[in-house]
């Protein structure tokens, strides 16, 4: 517990920068790297730590808990995906907690600070702050170790206060603190204005004309649409996000939904989840407050994974009760979704399985022929949410191929994407191919026995990070939304050739109008 | 060839201790998980040292081969690249073949008189670690690289709108 991590170039994520910090009124806001050795902590940053933990522990029964019950049986010390990539013992989630047990019992319990060491303690120290940053950045708030924990113990929230407590520090990082601070600001992380925002969906509709020949209007910010869609903006400008986003646009015009975009609401993503309970709250509510100005009756929600552990676990108890709007009800199928009684909010994956359940998509799955696909359960629709079967039933009635990873690292047992929680920094990307490893060697497997050469997901983060991921441990597995496979094979009223998929690229299961064939046919017919 | 006689005698022995020499290259309690978890998924690289070492070691025996050799020395090295390690000890482990070969089978080589032969072996695992150093500096550029396409990613439509990228291949204007 006592060696001191070493800052490197590609093993640590940049400081929060100054101005990000004072836009949402951080504290502690100042020019500082994790490499000098001046961390520019606040004169009294013990007691600021001291009385964090002590209103943390009062204010949340399962910290206090998690804090008190571990009886360290290690059953959870090989569960954790930074640990089996970087091979780093505190990596293991019993030791990563262990970094701020330590400091509970030699600076809250009166044992501890008596007996200091000799009862696990040991005293608060600027070293012990940088540990943390190190530990608790290394930490994707995943939550699988919490699934082999006898106790329950989920070292995810542990992170959480921790992170929290950092905060009161101004020792946050900058791929946190700015998508904060411009989600506060504009909206959405990189703030994307208003006018941006429409305008890049509308030459994504463009795309969408030139690739699969329907012209599509959607509608921004309009008063007494139905539902409100909300996404995550990585779907907007990165890719491959925006193909998903093509995706969502072609689905909604082929059952004639009444929906609108939003461009204030314009972030499903939540980076407030990954700095403090308040700061989720400030960036959460503007969904409800945006649903309540258009009149909506409920809320759809795209492909994203914390957005969805923030609307699940967390939405109706920080923002709610929504109680202007109704129990979300399918206007296409008269589906009721129970599940969504108090937050109003549906999935787009149990929206469309929903759909297809109901026969009301025109589905032409050898489109997808030429793609073999599996499925990455993000860690947050999986344990987060138990949203399990839904995206695997749309898979399959979209795409004749999908196969499944091994039962050991899928549904609750799924292993992180390894760059999740606001970790998915350039400068972090050698930590993020630690992290996830274990994900991209499972893929390996399918790609290798089965061919798998796409990785399918329901998280903006996944697709922005796989990528990557893939390039360097499974080259020739390509990375996509699973809404981007429903469109590849949806049938469209008045469509065009679909030569070209949602990417411009030439589609290799696009058969030509059977036309000759048809002719032939008559012929043969008439000749009879 | 009678070194290799003898090598191939005592192979298990000999890859049980290079395995050894790579995983307590980790502190002490990964080095117990790597060498004790034996599933492929809970347990990657733990899986992946056992299995390339196995090959490795019977290229040494066949003669080391570039083109061989390479996709088994990836598999452990693209690991090490980009994990705590510098450049030297990421590659390390080639080495360590030559002092487990000394000790495991040094007093039979001395009987068998086999010292030449240990030359040119040792000349074999020379070359394995050049090549070896040649797959860690393309991981490394592979980061970089990778770095690089990842931030264009990531900005890819609102560069792409202000045509900052070169244009993906898509039907040409005159077919649509
Ligand atoms: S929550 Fe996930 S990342 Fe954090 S310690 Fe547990 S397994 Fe590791
Ligand atoms: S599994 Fe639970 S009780 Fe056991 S060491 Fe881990 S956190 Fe502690």
């Amino acid at each position: 517990m006592d060696t001191k991590p070493e800052f490197k170039p590609g093993n640590f994520l940049y400081a929060g920068k100054a101005s990000a910090l004072e836009t949402v009124g951080l504290a502690n806001p100042r020019d500082w790297s994790p490499t000098d050795d001046d961390w520019k902590l606040p004169a009294d940053w013990k007691g600021i730590v001291r009385e964090g933990m002590a209103e943390r522990l009062q204010r949340f029964r399962s910290f206090k808990l998690f804090m008190d019950i571990c009886v360290r049986c290690g059953a959870c010390a090989d569960k954790c995906h930074f640990f089996i990539g970087s091979g780093d013992p505190k990596n293991m989630p019993v030791l990563r907690a262990e970094l701020i047990r330590s400091i509970y019992r030699g600076e809250m319990k009166t044992a501890g600070k008596i007996l200091g060491k000799l009862a696990g303690g040991r005293k608060l120290t600027e070293d012990v702050i940088k540990e943390w940053f190190y530990y608790f950045y290394q930490c994707t708030e995943c939550r699988r170790c919490s699934v082999f924990c006898p106790y329950g113990i989920d070292t995810a929230e542990i992170t959480i206060i921790a992170r929290e407590i950092l905060n009161l520090l101004g020792t946050n990082i900058d791929w946190i603190a700015s998508p904060v601070a411009n989600c506060f600001m504009t909206g959405n992380h990189l703030g994307l204005k208003p006018h941006t925002f429409k305008e890049n969906i509308e030459y994504l509709v463009d795309d969408i004309e030139e690739y699969a020949g329907v012209r599509i209007e959607p509608t921004f910010n309009r008063k007494g649409a139905e539902i409100l869609f909300v996404t995550p903006s990585g779907d907007v400008f990165a890719e491959p996000g925006i193909y998903t986003l093509m995706g969502y646009l072609m689905l909604f015009e082929h059952i004639g939904l009444d929906y609108t975009w939003s461009t204030y609401a314009s972030e499903g993503g939540n980076f407030g989840f990954f700095t403090s309970h308040e700061m989720m709250k400030r960036l959460n509510a503007k969904m409800y407050a945006e649903s309540k100005r258009l009149g909506v009756k409920w809320i759809l929600g795209g492909e994203c994974g914390h957005m969805w552990r923030v609307v699940h676990q967390y939405m109706d108890t920080l923002n709610g009760p929504a109680d202007w709007l109704e129990q979300p009800v399918s206007p296409l199928t008269g589906t009721r979704f129970e599940n969504a009684a108090s937050t109003k909010m549906v999935h787009i994956t149990e929206f469309t399985a929903d759909l297809i359940k109901n026969n009301k998509l025109k589905l032409d799955p050898s489109q997808n022929d030429h793609i073999i696909p599996t499925f990455h359960d993000s860690c947050n629709t999986s344990r987060g949410m138990g949203m399990l079967e839904e995206p695997r039933y749309v898979l399959n009635n979209v795409c004749n191929n999908f196969v499944d990873m091994a039962p050991q690292v899928i549904r609750e047992n799924t292993f992180c994407c390894g760059s999740g929680s606001g970790l998915n920094a350039g400068e972090y990307l050698e930590m993020r191919f630690r992290g996830g490893l274990p994900r991209a060697n499972a893929v390996k497997r399918v790609h290798e026995d089965h061919g798998v050469n796409m990785l399918s997901c329901v998280c903006a983060i996944d697709r922005a990070v796989f990528p990557a991921l893939m390039d360097y441990w499974v080259p020739g597995v390509g990375v996509c939304g699973v809404s981007e496979l429903v469109a590849n094979a949806l049938v469209m009223e008045g469509q065009g050739e679909r030569e070209y998929n949602l990417r411009g690229e030439e589609n290799p299961s696009y058969k030509p109008p059977a036309e000759d064939e048809a002719s032939a046919e008559a012929g043969e017919e008439g000749e009879e | 060839m009678k070194l290799k006689t003898l090598l191939a005698k005592h192979k298990s022995a000999l890859i049980s201790r290079w395995v050894d020499a790579i995983v307590e290259t980790y502190p002490s309690e990964t080095a117990k998980f790597l060498k004790s978890k034996k599933d492929q998924f809970s347990n990657p690289v733990g899986h992946t040292i056992v299995a390339e070492t196995k090959n490795l070691f019977d290229q040494v025996l066949e003669g080391v081969d570039r083109e061989k050799v390479t996709p088994f020395l990836d598999r452990i090295i693209r690991i090490r690249a980009i994990q705590e390690f510098t450049p030297s000890q990421a590659i390390s482990f080639v080495f360590s073949l030559k002092y487990i070969i000394r000790e495991v089978v040094g007093p039979e080589i001395d009987t068998e008189d086999l010292d030449q032969e240990l030359v040119d072996l040792e000349a074999t695992l020379d070359f394995m670690a050049l090549v070896a150093f040649d797959i860690y500096m393309s991981c490394r550029e592979q980061v970089y690289d990778i770095r690089a396409k990842e931030v264009q990613q990531n900005a890819f439509l609102l560069l792409k709108r202000a045509n900052l990228l070169v244009e993906k291949p898509g039907p040409k204007p005159e077919d649509s």
